[in-house]
């Protein structure tokens, strides 16, 4: 394979948000993790009415407050300030677990080291030994929510496959990540195994499962 | 007269034993109890073991209680912070335990033991390095592991309102773990920033009944910084 980055223009970190973003309709109610998937909010237009969810008991975010807006009680799982639209609400740890453990979410978008394509997600901790690994909510978003979304880089930065056959880091949850969102391409995980949806313009088929570890699949 | 209103912090902190179980809320700096961490630096019991979503930042408050070799083990779901420093050399050195928690399990199990349900099956953690050693069982076509409840000895609480019974309120995401900790704890312990009447607050309005709630100290240090 010698196609190099010249031959094609991968997407942004912004059109990548904005890519998922696009595909979440009125009346979900969604979590999206700690990093790229935040930037997803930014491209829902407030007139579509998602309902935005944290783990810390916050529902129905609102856009980043204005420095003088900031209200010190507010702020999301990542520890950032945020805001609450009208008809927001709060609720405790345990409740807020409810909704995501109950299967109450509609999507959960979070970043991942990992995908396979059997749908499992390795995305809290890069080795068996890493000292003071740190889980947060990502296990019970990934096995609670009805669907659960990837957004990350097609490859690590020296080229590594990220969608594999197998993950060899430690597993969040099993089976479980139905899209992915890349820099390279949409994928859907079905029982086929990674279909793409679409791909960066001037990319091939051929070059992108050059960059993956698992076989891709076209729809139909 | 039932007042549960304490005086001073030597009050609060008032029969806490070595070895004991502290559930400490918070999340963030946001509804974190950090007057009652330093009545219990000061207070003296050690070889605890603590409960809380993250492992302490910096040098104060739940760091400082790790640094003075008081905590014998902590059991979070993200001991990572913007400084953690303390709780990474200990960890290193072999000198602290840990037992990783996801955050909805750590939740669920406090909830639990506030609850009177000694342990309960949940999907979170299949598959991965939180089910080795877990009783796993399918229930409807599924695959659960048991995970236990979380019971305290203490619980260290920060509420926005409290009155003499204990009924408390929260703040927005002030909210977070307090109320779990408060009915998840044999002893809750509560600093609050403002005192009401007993009726002041509505009783639709009361998040905690204070029939979880043992002590309340007033602390109205204002609005909480950074993180």
């Amino acid at each position: 394979m010698s196609a190099t980055l010249s031959d094609f223009k991968p997407f942004s970190r912004v059109q990548m948000a904005q890519r998922a973003a696009s595909d979440i309709p009125e009346g979900w109610y969604v979590n999206l993790g700690i990093g790229i998937p935040t930037a997803i909010a930014d491209h829902v237009p407030m007139e579509r009415e998602v309902i935005f969810h944290s783990e810390n008991g916050v529902l129905g975010m609102g856009p980043a407050p204005t420095k003088e807006d900031i209200e010190p009680w507010l702020i999301n799982a990542g520890k950032q300030y945020v805001t609450l639209r009208p008809g927001g609400s709060i609720c405790h740890h345990a409740d807020s677990f409810a909704m995501i453990r109950g299967g109450h979410l509609d999507l959960c978008v979070l970043g991942a080291f990992q995908v396979a394509d059997n749908g499992d997600i390795a995305n809290w901790a890069t080795s068996e030994n890493d000292t003071a690994p740190a889980v947060g909510g990502a296990m019970d978003l990934a096995a609670g929510a009805k669907r659960l979304w990837v957004l990350m880089e097609h490859t690590t930065k020296d080229g590594q496959a990220k969608l594999v056959k197998t993950c060899s880091y430690p597993l969040t949850a099993q089976a479980c990540v139905k899209r992915v969102y890349t820099n390279l391409a949409t994928i859907d995980v079905t029982e086929r195994g990674f279909v793409v949806l679409g791909m960066a313009p001037g990319l091939t088929l051929e070059n992108l499962q050059a960059r993956t570890d698992a076989k891709l699949h076209l729809p139909g | 007269m039932i007042n549960k209103i304490v005086q001073s912090m030597a009050d609060a902190m008032a029969g806490i034993k070595d070895g004991s179980t502290v559930l400490l809320a918070g999340f963030g700096s946001v509804g974190q109890p950090n007057a009652l961490i330093d009545g219990l630096i000061e207070q003296g019991a050690k070889d605890l073991v603590v409960a809380a979503n993250n492992a302490g930042a910096g040098h104060v408050g739940l760091a400082r209680l790790m640094e003075l070799g008081r905590v014998r083990k902590i059991i979070c779901s993200f001991p990572r912070s913007s400084d953690p420093v303390v709780f990474e050399t200990l960890y290193r050195a072999g000198k602290i335990e840990l037992e990783i928690v996801p955050q909805g399990t750590l939740a669920e199990r406090i909830r639990a033991a506030g609850a009177g349900v000694p342990a309960f099956f949940t999907a979170t953690g299949v598959g991965t390095k939180m089910a080795v050693g877990k009783e796993h069982r399918e229930i409807n076509g599924r695959t659960y592991i048991l995970e236990d409840a979380l019971k305290g000895d203490v619980g260290l609480v920060e509420a926005w309102e409290a009155d003499r019974w204990g009924n408390l309120t929260y703040k927005l995401a002030g909210r977070n773990f307090n109320p779990i900790c408060a009915m998840a704890s044999d002893l809750a312990i509560v600093q609050t920033q403002h005192i009401r009447e007993l009726g002041e607050i509505h009783p639709d309005n009361i998040h905690t009944p204070g029939i979880f709630v043992d002590r309340v100290l007033h602390v109205p240090y204002g609005d909480p910084g950074g993180f």
